[in-house]
């Protein structure tokens, strides 16, 4: 029978179906960090059993972490505490834990796939809704609540309905200054909040085919923000060699067999969808949102639109608009920008970087932006000195902190003030999400550094240099 | 983490007709720090709640006194965005044990089911009845009945049926929570695990 890419993956890990009732998935890979797990080891404490295999999972300190002075005892005593109890947690059930200062530390799902942790096939799984981004290699891998991080450690399984499957194609070619972060945030803004709900996504054809890997983890990011349990894309060259010598990643003659399992990976022919979608890359331009969801974007040069044509109730538009101080039908180009955060686990990566330092080269901070350039990860953070990008920013006016989660959740200190407009990378733009108050744009690393230049929303083709044919 | 048995819950209800709730505003990221199950229903909408200095503020509805019950009713798509179970933990610990709306995300519907809160789904007609109900009269009340899986508007004796597999039925019938199950068949997922490469 043919079958989708999702169905190989999730079939060859239900360890047993329940008659109207969920299936118990077998989960290859755990990643946990500091926030969502405490509750969970305290679980296994109180019931007295150990983790199964400590050896499937793997902890990162990050979202609750300063991105300065990370050599020092950090300062929040109730974070301070909360890290202080996965490295014990970790420690005392056997789990490799790299916290702040440890040259592998990093965002989960940057980490995850830098290591060889994530591989094509398996399911991985963190208590973190962006661990879709794994779904770039081929991975079934998706967010799960503490419960859940609880049942994996004690028996490595999950209990979850099987979701539908839904395909999003983009063929055709993308225009320029149109990044991977240009295309999800697309696909989000026709889709809406919730318009993947229930659903697992393959995104396919050409426009993803051509993405790097840091380009398809992008995409896969933000599959839950239009509502979707995870988003995946088949494996291949490009996702071979991606892994190819990582540290956890399979070798000698567990690669060729691996190989050999990982090149079945792809939907079949006439394998059939749910729902499938598809739109064109060439009508896609530079996006940006103006409301408190991720759906709530449009082009770049476009206004914002007006509550009659929006799907859904008007009260709450009208409502999100407010809390952003903006008003129908006005043009995003030119609107005010005060913080410019560059980073997470949806923008945190080398090229990210490299995307910036591309736009900000030879020009120097707009004075009114305050700037917070976060790594993903230290390799990140070594490529970005070694590749000179560090240089270029440096002499833009621009430093760079340390790698975390940061102002994309806000956990710790790098809060945006009430009332001030912040262009980020990151991936969710809700109310006061990156600080009480704080008013989010969401763009790509070149529309941020076009704002972190000139001070406002900038269309950042005038910034790029024409491409030499 | 056990919790209480949810069988049929008549109560007046709290209404939210605010679509696309996300749980950052159910509970913000900078009360996530603690490392035990404790005290997040202080918390709960702790931004439309409260102003900055702490003090309530006055039009948001879990500070109007007149709408009360262990059900809160919310406008579609309840439950979007972040992962964190702490969100359903909150709506716990504040006292409610079921949540009402024509649409729910999937994690945060989920970790509803794990922790002991009951996600009902409603067609968008009749939770447009519902928030009109509540607003003639804040003391309306709802039954809610899980083993019959019906939800009725007491006033109005409008009544709808709602979907929940049978398998998280009976653990909410009966406060058993998913680990119970996977505990008992540790032997099956090491068999299956003796086969499964790293």
């Amino acid at each position: 029978m043919s079958k989708t890419l999702f169905d190989k993956v999730w079939d060859s890990h239900v360890v047993r179906k329940i008659d109207n009732g969920p299936d118990v998935l077998f989960i290859d890979r755990h990643l946990v960090h500091e926030v969502t797990s405490p509750v969970a080891f305290l679980g296994l404490k109180n019931r007295g059993i150990p983790v199964l295999y400590p050896e499937r999972t793997f902890a990162t300190a990050d979202h609750n972490t300063p991105t300065r002075n990370q050599h020092l005892p950090v300062q929040d005593p109730l974070s301070a505490n909360q890290l202080r109890a996965l490295e014990n947690n970790a420690s005392e059930h056997g789990i490799p834990y790299w916290g702040l200062g440890h040259e592998k530390n990093g965002i989960v799902h940057v980490i995850g796939p830098e290591n060889g942790i994530t591989v094509p096939g398996a399911t991985i799984v963190c208590g973190d809704s962006h661990t879709s981004t794994h779904g770039a290699f081929g991975a079934i891998a998706f967010g799960i609540g503490t419960s859940e991080v609880e049942m994996v450690l004690a028996t490595q399984c999950i209990m979850q309905p099987k979701p539908k499957r839904m395909r999003i194609n983009i063929n055709g070619s993308l225009n320029e200054a149109v990044t991977p972060k240009d295309v999800a945030l697309y696909i989000i803004s026709r889709l809406t909040t919730s318009g993947a709900t229930g659903y697992f996504v393959e995104y396919a054809g050409e426009v993803f085919r051509n993405m790097s890997m840091e380009g398809r983890m992008t995409v896969c990011n933000l599959s839950i923000e239009m509502g979707a349990r995870g988003g995946m894309m088949s494996p291949d060259e490009k996702t071979f060699e991606y892994v190819r010598g990582r540290e956890f990643a399979p070798s000698g003659a567990d690669w060729d067999s691996a190989m050999a399992y990982w090149k079945t990976l792809y939907s079949d022919a006439d394998a059939v969808f749910d729902k499938e979608i598809n739109f064109n890359g060439a009508d896609i331009e530079p996006m940006i949102t103006y409301g408190t969801n991720p759906g709530m974007g449009v082009g770049i040069s476009r206004s914002i639109p007006k509550a009659e044509s929006m799907e859904g109730g008007v009260a709450t538009y009208r409502k999100s608009l407010e809390y952003m101080n903006f008003a129908e039908g006005e043009a995003m180009i030119g609107k005010q920008v005060d913080f410019v955060f560059l980073g997470s686990c949806t923008n945190g990566r080398i090229e990210d970087f490299r995307a910036f330092a591309k736009i900000v080269k030879g020009r120097k901070k707009a004075d009114n932006v305050t700037a917070w350039l976060v790594p993903g990860s230290h390799k990140v953070e070594a490529a970005i000195r070694e590749e000179g990008i560090l240089d270029v920013l440096r002499e833009a006016g621009f430093e760079l902190r340390e790698p975390g989660c940061s102002a994309c959740l806000a956990m710790n200190d790098d809060k945006i003030p009430a009332g001030k407009y912040a262009v980020s990378t990151s991936n969710r733009n809700f109310e006061g999400r990156q600080g009480p108050g704080a008013r989010t744009l969401l763009a790509s690393p070149l529309v941020a550094a076009a704002a972190a230049v000139t001070g406002k929303v900038t269309d950042p083709r005038e910034l790029l240099e024409p491409e030499l044919a | 983490m056990a919790y209480d048995k949810f069988t049929v819950l008549k109560s007046t209800a709290v209404p939210l007709p605010i679509e696309n709730v996300d749980t950052d505003q159910i509970i913000p990221a900078r009360f996530l720090k603690a490392t035990e199950r404790k005290g997040f229903g202080d918390n709960l909408f702790r931004d439309w709640r409260y102003n900055p200095d702490n003090s309530p503020k006055e039009h948001f509805v879990l500070n109007n006194p007149i709408y009360q019950g262990k059900i809160l009713v919310g406008g579609k798509n309840f439950g979007s965005g972040s992962s964190r179970e702490h969100a359903a933990w909150a709506v716990y610990d504040y006292g409610f044990r079921c949540v009402v709306s024509s649409f729910f995300a999937d994690i945060f519907r989920n970790n509803c089911l794990n922790v002991g809160v009951l996600p009902v789904q409603v067609s968008a007609a009749f939770l447009q009845r519902i928030f009109e109900a509540i607003e003639k009269d804040p003391g309306a009340e709802l039954e809610v009945n899980l083993p019959e899986q019906t939800i009725t508007l007491l006033p109005t004796g409008d009544k709808e049926s709602f979907d929940i597999n049978g398998y998280k039925k009976q653990n909410m019938l009966n406060g058993f929570d998913d680990i119970d199950y996977l505990l008992n068949m540790k032997e099956e997922i090491k068999s299956f695990a003796g086969d499964t490469p790293l």
